[in-house]
């Protein structure tokens, strides 16, 4: 079951010719896009660009840093209404933009803050993360009145703001860009955040960060203050999901709290799992695939498209618990220990019931551990593990 | 010894877990240069006490002073970069990565980009790791890992090394090239090993502290330790580790 973590190469490498030729082929295949597909196929892409935007924020945190955040949406949300209000507001797009990045940033290093340096164990971490994202999520919802006003902007509650200005031409902020301005500006976003993230593991802080996963004790005890690096990699990601969260409230055009909710966050892990973390590439791969699946579920009058959703997730965790990506790349050794692999999936059954039961016990356990969050301290953690 | 400078000193060190004293205060004072072996039986708090001395583990009571710090409540980042470096009971490894970025992150902290290639490339011929440098730390065997850590630990370059059981898991063979390189590492940095295996303690021993039940029961050389009466009888008394 020991599966390598699986990756061509090791992520502190820096990337070979082969890599850089697969960056460019997929730039490239993104710039002939628009010549052969269809309009709605380039937009639905647009707003699978923002969504692998968050979906990357994610997976590389849990992934490399080994931080299991499940609130990414949060700083998501947070872009996607920081750079609406804002740009409502200045009528500045790209000033806008960079705005909704510092925003998400500026929320991660908050909410980090206070739980990297209050030393709250892993699990509460994942936890306190989900709450922040359902706290935002709530109080944007709440925000129906007339008083609820940033600037000249209402924020409209529950319905959000449909008013999101599209992208202008930055040096030329009197045009709009069109529908493949848009979709190549996504693109070529999308492709540099990934580069970034992929390059940033060559160096010494990306090193770091993959070592905190590897052992957080033994880095520590290296010297590494592991408390800062753990919060850089925090700040980053959180300006990665509010880029990514800019970019899909302009896509669809609407900055709405669904954006934080539940079942975005949810869909977040989903990308992730099934995309695979053990690699950059996996969590986007993961968008497109979800995303498109659910989209040809509905067009195939599916009415259970969640049910179908959470069988595909149960099939991966147990099975495939690499993700898609690195099964690929697994394939031999999946073959050699094929064995092992049926009588996972023969399991299966059980499992399903296993897992059933487990979730109602798992509610209600984190029912009662939030209810403990609330008052103290008792959350924090030792570091005596031995 | 009182001579030489003390550059590691304890005062009523003490830790509890619950009603258990781990450690029960204790006095211990280590000369600069020094290669002192720590033994006692199973559950005599030589874990717990070098937990201690790298903040693993909080103090319940006492005082810790390293080379004119006192480092009682100092944070283990802060402790390493003071000097103590440590190779823990359990090999603490990175498990899922190669051995070369195991013990790059290692001496990286310490050096530039280049003296730290160059402190590796050194490392990894001494421990004769070479040829392995690329196999992902956890596919090794357990004596091996031992050594990354071991190697990691030195390239840090600390004044004093803790070393907590470095040969367990080891073939004779291996334990004997493992007392040489802790010979030589010696020569330029104190070291404290914490081990069972009475014929290693053997070949590096020059003065031997003994615990048991959180407390220095002896210190002397081993060849007084080995007739020391009280000694053999909490060896005897217990699993016989000799
Ligand atoms: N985290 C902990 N919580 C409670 N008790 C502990 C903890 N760690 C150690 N102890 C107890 O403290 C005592 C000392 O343990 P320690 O591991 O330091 O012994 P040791 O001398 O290293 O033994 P060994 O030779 O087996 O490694 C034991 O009785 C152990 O059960
Ligand atoms: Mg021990």
């Amino acid at each position: 079951m020991a599966y390598r973590v699986f990756a061509m190469q090791q992520p502190s490498q820096r990337p070979r010719w082969w890599w850089w030729l697969f960056v460019a082929a997929l730039a490239a295949f993104f710039i002939t896009m628009p010549l052969h597909l269809e309009l709605f196929v380039i937009l639905e892409m647009s707003r699978f660009f923002g969504l692998a935007m968050l979906a990357l924020s994610m997976g590389f945190l849990w992934g490399f840093g080994g931080v299991l955040s499940f609130g990414q949406t949060a700083f998501f949300g947070l872009g996607g209404y920081g750079y609406t209000v804002l740009a409502l507001n200045t009528g500045a797009t790209t000033g806008s933009v960079f705005f909704a990045i510092a925003f998400g940033m500026a929320g991660a290093a908050v909410l980090g803050y206070f739980m990297i340096y209050g030393r709250i164990s892993e699990i509460y971490l994942s936890v306190t993360t989900l709450v922040f994202t359902l706290i935002l999520e709530k109080g944007v919802r709440a925000t129906s009145g007339d008083q609820y006003v940033i600037g000249t902007v209402r924020l409209n509650g529950q319905n959000g703001i449909p008013t999101v200005p599209q992208l202008k031409v930055p040096w030329n902020p009197s045009v709009e860009l069109d529908i493949n301005g848009f979709f190549y500006v996504g693109a070529t976003l999308l492709v540099l955040v990934y580069l970034g993230l992929r390059l940033l593991l060559t160096t010494q802080f990306g090193r770091v960060i993959v070592g905190l996963r590897e052992n957080e004790r033994r880095t520590e005890l290296l010297g590494y203050d592991t408390r800062r690096y753990k919060l850089g990699a925090f700040v980053l990601a959180g300006g990665v999901a509010g880029l990514g969260g800019a970019f899909y409230a302009m896509s669809i055009p609407l900055a709405h709290p669904e954006m934080f909710s539940l079942g975005r966050a949810a869909d977040v892990i989903m990308w992730v799992l099934v995309g695979g973390k053990s690699t950059l590439i996996g969590p986007i791969a993961g968008v497109f695939a979800i995303e498109h699946f659910k989209g040809w579920l509905g067009t195939q009058g599916v009415g259970q498209v969640t049910l179908v959703l959470g069988a595909v997730l149960i099939v991966f965790v147990l099975v495939f618990q690499q993700g898609l990506l690195p099964t690929v790349g697994m394939l031999p050794e999946v073959w050699r220990d094929r064995r092992q692999v049926w009588r996972r999936i023969l399991a299966l059954p059980r499992t399903v019931a296993a897992v059933d039961w487990g979730v109602d016990e798992l509610a209600l356990l984190l029912v009662r551990r939030l209810a403990r969050l609330i008052p103290g301290s008792a959350s924090r953690s030792g570091r005596g593990r031995t | 010894m009182s001579e030489r400078e003390i550059i590691l000193e304890t005062r009523a060190l003490e830790k509890r877990f619950g009603g258990v004293r781990a450690i029960a205060g204790v006095d211990f004072r280590l000369a600069r240069g020094e290669l002192r072996c720590l033994i006692g039986p199973n559950g005599a708090g030589k874990s717990t006490f070098f937990k201690m001395l790298t903040a693993q583990l909080r103090p319940s009571a006492g005082q810790i002073v390293f080379d004119g710090h006192d480092i009682t409540r100092a944070q283990a980042h802060r402790i390493s970069r003071h000097g103590i470096g440590i190779k823990n009971q359990v090999p603490d490894v990175y498990d899922g990565i190669t051995v070369h970025e195991n013990l790059w992150l290692a001496a990286r902290y310490r050096h530039g980009p280049r003296a730290a290639q160059a402190k590796i490339d050194e490392i990894l011929s001494r421990l004769e790791l070479v040829a392995i440098a690329d196999t992902i730390v956890g596919e090794l065997a357990h004596g091996q890992r031992q050594w990354v850590e071991f190697g990691m630990v030195t390239v840090l370059e600390p004044q004093v090394i803790l070393l907590d059981e470095p040969t367990a898991g080891m073939t004779i063979e291996e334990t004997n090239r493992t007392a040489a390189l802790i010979k030589e590492v010696n020569q330029t940095t104190t070291i404290v090993v914490v081990e069972h295996d009475m014929q290693f303690i053997r070949q590096i021993a020059r003065t031997v502290t003994v615990f048991h039940q959180g407390k220095i029961l002896a210190e002397d050389t081993m060849e007084n330790i080995q007739r020391n009466q009280t000694v053999r009888d909490v060896y005897l008394g217990k699993s016989g580790g000799a």
